[in-house]
């Protein structure tokens, strides 16, 4: 178990330097010069030289790339242009904003669709199936920012129960964990449901049946047991897509976060920031996609053997 | 009869696809439809609830809410269905290649896909736009990059387990050759799931440029779209909810629409385990 987990994590070095290649490459295609910016209009060819020799744009985009990823290593994201101060700082602001959402997100979505997803398996094909399967076709359909629009409207303009945009108290975070969470909760409830009704067809639950067990007890105890692998699995594979959902979320919301760092300084045509940003969510589904197999060998003891 | 209208006689297809001919036959014949034009401000007129003039309303310039939808519809439709189409033939020739040739190429593309498959689209799109510029072109480029994935992994995958069965080996001991046992076997009997998975896909695509409208970066003011009918945002919420309103339910009952139907077209073909296996 130990050594398979030492070659997984080996196995994440590749493709972080592959990310960071692209990360690195692509904002480099982005038109719109960042030096423009920041000189005064009918500034000097000197200013100009002397600006880019002051943030490294002067030398060749290989050097650049390794003087980059060397100080990215070592935990330096560099200094934002627009905002003049460490790049590192921002991030430290924005993340646990988005950690927070995106958490509370993950957990809404699993526990309440798990549940829903519980309940439709129990009731096949009958109404609350169907009631279910219905919604969650409805909630996983509307776009994210809408959601939260019409939340906005029906909670905040005509219930006044929760503010409109910010990040001041728990009761701001209500509405942004509920827009993302209803996507994800469709998500999970649909896997629930489908792997109940597999797991239920299997051979050792016809023996628990011949053994007399009560049904619920089998459903609950073992079939949603097997069912909830796949869901964990899947889960922790959309981290990058709860983390993604963040970033219109927070834009709708007006609350701080990765999202509005990364929409902001998109517009600003600030690379630094906006590699960090990039760099933070591709580790989020990197480190998304290690926890579910790391979840997954715990959880399943057919893939545990195959591991020792 | 053939899948597609089979999928009609289902009662679920049938409300699905009335509507969807509904939206195509409305944004085709949109300036026979409605009296307005999408694009003349009239500002004494801003911001009127739904009348007998104006069914749904006007907007914050003074514009007919229900005529800029119609208009609406021609946009988010057409760069939608046109982003899928490239993502999709693109996607077949590239899993295809990579399944038949195997080797270097197979590896690249598999590990390329794997990478792009792991980011969300909206990210995907959002840089995309950023390099190419806003707009409906820009838009359609980044939505078929961002679902290249998807249709690259399913047809490589639909390849290589067709590749074993027994018609294969049949044809080949007949003597056919790589090219007809390519084109004429292995792509068409992939067809199927990849072009059902398209038309799901559409869905998430309508979803998706409409949220890149909503930021802006879709088409450019006065052509409307309907995410960037959206696009001001949490500021009309308190003002003109209308316009907030219909737009997002026209993007959400389409969609609903295109997966209700999908569904159905699914049944009716009998591909469920092949598009659950390789998705």
């Amino acid at each position: 178990m130990l050594s398979w987990l030492i070659k997984r994590l080996l196995m994440l070095v590749p493709v972080f330097l592959a990310v960071s290649v692209v990360i690195f490459s692509i904002l480099h295609f982005i038109p719109g010069d960042p030096i423009d910016n920041l000189l005064k209009v009918g500034s000097s060819p000197e200013a100009r030289a002397e600006m880019e020799a002051r943030y490294g744009l002067d030398r060749p985009l290989p050097v650049q790339y390794g003087l980059w990823l060397g100080n990215v290593v070592q935990g330096d994201l560099g200094t934002a242009i627009v905002a003049r101060r460490p790049v590192a700082d921002l991030i430290a602001q924005a993340l646990p904003h988005s950690l927070r959402l995106g958490g509370l997100a993950l957990l809404f979505s699993t526990v309440v669709g798990v549940t829903l997803g519980v309940v439709a398996a129990l009731n096949r094909d009958r109404w609350p199936d169907r009631a279910i399967m219905g919604g969650v076709l409805v909630g996983s359909t509307m776009p994210s920012f809408w959601l939260g629009l019409i939340l906005i409207l029906i909670f905040s303009v005509s219930l006044g129960w929760f503010p409109v945009s910010g990040a001041r108290g728990w009761n701001s975070l209500v509405l942004p964990v509920l827009t993302i969470g209803l996507g994800g909760t469709a998500l999970v409830a649909r896997i629930t449901r489908v792997s109940m009704i597999e797991a239920a067809g299997r051979d050792f639950v016809t023996l628990l049946h011949a053994k007399g067990l009560s049904p619920l007890r089998i459903q609950l105890r073992h079939v949603l047991r097997h069912a909830l692998i796949p869901v964990v699995t899947i889960l922790a594979l959309r981290i990058g897509w709860i983390l993604g959902g963040a970033v219109t979320v927070e834009v709708v919301f007006a609350r701080p976060g990765l999202g509005t760092l990364l929409i902001k300084s998109l517009s600003q045509h600030d690379y630094p920031v906006v590699q960090a940003c990039l760099l933070m969510l591709a580790m989020a589904v990197m480190l998304g996609t290690l926890l579910g197999d790391i979840l997954q060998a715990l959880m399943d003891p057919r893939v545990r053997a195959a591991l020792t | 009869m053939i899948a597609p209208l089979r999928a009609l006689r289902r009662p679920q297809g049938a409300l699905a696809g009335l509507w969807l001919i509904l939206v195509i036959c409305a944004a085709i014949l949109a300036p026979l439809l409605t009296p307005y034009a999408y694009d003349i401000q009239a500002l004494p007129n801003a911001y009127q609830p739904a009348s007998a003039a104006h069914w749904l309303g006007t907007d914050e310039f003074g514009r007919d809410l229900l005529t800029r939808l119609i208009y609406g519809a021609r946009t988010s439709l057409s760069v939608s269905a046109t982003a899928i189409s490239i993502s999709v033939l693109c996607g077949m020739v590239l899993g295809a290649a990579a399944a038949w040739f195997g080797g270097w190429l197979d590896r690249v593309v598999t590990m390329t896909v794997d990478l792009t498959w792991s980011f969300p689209e909206i990210l995907i799109a959002l840089i995309l736009v950023a390099i190419i510029g806003p707009g409906t072109t820009g838009v359609m480029i980044a939505i078929a990059v961002a679902y290249l994935a998807q249709f690259t992994r399913l047809t490589r995958a639909q390849i290589m387990t067709l590749r074993g069965e027994t018609f294969i080996e049949a044809a080949r001991s007949l003597g056919a050759g790589n090219g007809h046992i390519l084109f004429r076997h292995l792509l068409p009997n992939a067809l199927a799931p990849v072009l059902v998975s398209a038309m799901l896909a559409t869905g998430d695509a309508i979803i998706l440029e409409a949220t890149l409208g909503f930021f802006g970066l879709g088409a450019q003011p006065p052509v409307p779209s309907w995410g960037g009918m959206m696009s001001a945002g949490s500021a009309l919420v308190f003002k003109a909810p209308w316009v907030i309103i219909f737009p997002g339910l026209a993007v959400a009952i389409t969609v609903v629409a295109i997966n209700l139907y999908g569904d159905a077209l699914i049944g009716e073909l009998d591909i469920r385990s092949r598009l659950r296996r390789d998705a």
